[in-house]
């Protein structure tokens, strides 16, 4: 952040709506994660939270059933809000999302596959998610490419891909074993049922490696919103830097993918209101990790609370409230094409 | 006549369409070079091969007698500004913001932003007129205040070239010629310029070096009251034209004789 000190000349309005808009998002993450500690079968205070959290009181409810869930939807929202930050910057386009294109669906294939053909453990479900959404990624690109690359195409194609993934894995779990096929049901609206300390070592690794290798090229991805022309004359390396960029969106959301499911929505619309919250220009990723950490840990609250006491997978409020967005979006984006 | 760019023996296409076949062309150290011709004629193609967005077929775009292609991607950036005919600004881009993203090659991940940053980009929005706009969002300006933004993004990143696809186009007609002033004071101050053109009595009134094409061929090339008479006119352009002095400069001005029906 220090890097950013001396933009503050001659840009101070922007630097500072985005710092207040940081400090936001971060309150306001750290209050739905607090509620999501005190939340559940029995109320718990905010005073019992912290005692549990500090060491004075151990609970079994607070520091093992609750925090893993609610650390899980603030990490995972942030990892595909990012993803969904990438996938915005590569295509320039707001539905240009992983969970628009079918990477999500992709990555489900993936785990799928390793669930009913092979025996189903969490390595061999990170590897097919992370497979799977190759897998998609390629194909989309692939077919997306005609004499130079075009966002709008690679999303339209990415809309019809996703449709058929999807038909895909609905074949697989009609075929696949009662018992196996109840499992991936279960799983396929996206959940954060049930994640326990277990589940996360390796995926928060994950997900952190790849923030890391995303913030070195930051820089570069932001330069290239300007266009392949003006980018590539400006010094960056766009053929590393998209390569990169889709790997890193791909491993952002195929890790999440394997442990939750497809969970949609949040990569599609956290970056845009990031976007428009922070008034920044392109699509910035910090805001949108942080929105994205805010609306998956808040409709894991939603999902919680409906029905209680029967936890709806969190996947099932975020495709209701996306369902929405998506029409909306997509309404907003004919009228301007 | 020294030339630390040149282009030898180059062959340019877009997957299976030629569009230059075997051009040579030195762009002279320190002056004014105008490329014009008719549309699709390849001038932006050969203007996109010398800032290596397009690699030649065959043939080598050299600076300083090293290919181009074989440059880190920074290095090249400080020496060759490029200037596309529509550039894309991303959305709620503010006019400053964006003339800062010329200082993308002097920047790096440690050392993102610095006093002289903030210096050539004041100094870029000054010389490119667009000082006043500086909080205004680009999508908001008209197309001639966009242009010269950009014109100052490319300024700001300091080059010692500049090469620039169609940069009057939006302009209008006082604009075109503060531009084009500008870029003959740069030459002045030691840098060289490279343009696309399509006025071609602007390209005789204010540059040293004329590239004129035709069909992926550079027709003829020099000092434009050298090469510049009704004959090149007519095979260039298919213009029927008398050329006479121009009254201000002396220098060739083409008079087309077409008159209606």
């Amino acid at each position: 952040m220090t890097a950013l000190v001396p933009l503050v000349r001659g840009r101070i309005r922007v630097q500072r709506r985005t710092i207040i808009l940081v400090a936001v998002l971060v309150a306001l993450m750290l209050g739905l994660g607090l509620l999501g500690l005190c939340y559940g079968a029995s109320w718990s205070s905010p005073g019992e939270v912290f005692a549990a959290l500090s060491g004075a009181d151990p609970s079994v409810v607070i520091q093992d059933w609750r925090l893993p869930r609610v650390l899980a939807a603030l990490v995972f929202g942030a990892a595909l809000g990012v993803a969904g930050a990438i996938f915005q910057n590569l295509t320039r386009n707001p539905m240009g999302s992983p969970d628009v294109i079918g990477l999500d669906a992709g990555a489900y294939s993936g785990a799928l596959v390793a669930l009913t053909v092979l025996s189903g453990t969490s390595a061999q479900l990170a590897v097919g998610s992370v497979a799977g959404g190759l897998v998609v990624a390629a194909t989309i690109y692939l077919l997306s490419f005609d004499k130079g690359f075009s966002g709008l195409r690679l999303v339209v194609i990415g809309i019809a891909v996703n449709a058929m993934v999807t038909a895909v894995n609905s074949w697989i779990v009609l075929r696949a074993e009662l018992e196996v096929a109840i499992a991936a049901v279960g799983w396929s609206a996206g959940s954060l049922n049930g994640v326990g300390w277990d589940d996360l070592g390796i995926p928060f690794t994950v997900i952190g490696v790849l923030l890391v290798v995303l913030a070195t090229q930051a820089h570069a991805m932001h330069q290239a919103s300007l266009g392949d022309a003006v980018a590539s004359s400006t010094g960056v390396r766009l053929d590393r830097l998209r390569l990169l960029m889709v790997l890193v969106g791909v491993g952002c959301t195929a890790t999440v993918t394997a442990v939750t499911g497809p969970i949609v929505f949040v990569a599609l619309a956290a970056p845009q209101i990031g976007r428009r919250l922070a008034g920044a220009a392109g699509v910035p990723l910090l805001p949108a990790a942080l929105t994205g950490a805010v609306l998956l840990q808040g409709a894991d609250l939603i999902a919680q609370m409906l029905l209680a006491p029967v936890a709806l997978p969190v996947g099932v409020v975020s495709t209701a409230i996306g369902g929405c967005y998506l029409i909306w979006l997509l309404t907003k984006e004919v009228r301007r094409a | 006549m020294s030339a630390r760019l040149t282009a030898r023996d180059i062959t340019l296409r877009y997957g299976d369409r030629v569009v230059s076949t075997r051009l040579d062309l030195d762009v002279p150290d320190g002056a004014f070079t105008a490329i014009v011709g008719p549309n699709a004629c390849g001038k932006s193609t050969l203007l996109r091969a010398l800032v290596r967005l397009l690699r030649p077929a065959s043939g080598q775009v050299e600076l300083d007698g090293r290919e181009v292609g074989g440059y880190p991607a920074k290095a090249l950036a400080k020496q060759l500004g490029f200037l596309p005919q529509d550039p894309l600004a991303p959305d709620d881009i503010k006019v400053r913001q964006l003339v800062g993203r010329g200082r993308f090659p002097h920047q790096s991940m440690l050392a993102l932003w610095s006093a002289a940053d903030e210096d050539a980009v004041t100094g870029a929005m000054e010389a490119a007129g667009v000082a006043d706009l500086g909080d205004r969002p680009v999508q908001e300006l008209s197309g001639g205040q966009r242009q010269r933004v950009w014109m100052a993004m490319v300024l700001a990143q300091e080059t010692p070239y500049l090469l620039l696809d169609e940069p009057t186009s939006f302009l209008d007609i006082t604009h075109q010629y503060q531009l084009l002033g500008l870029l003959a004071k740069l030459r002045d101050e030691g840098r060289t310029v490279i343009a696309v053109l399509h006025d071609i009595n602007q390209a005789c009134r204010f540059a040293d070096h004329l590239v004129a094409m035709k069909d992926g061929r550079i027709v003829a090339e020099g000092d434009p009251t050298d090469v510049v008479d009704a004959a090149l006119i007519k095979d260039v352009f298919d213009l029927p034209s008398i050329v006479v002095p121009d009254p201000v400069t002396d220098t060739p001005m083409v008079v087309p004789t077409l008159q209606g029906e």
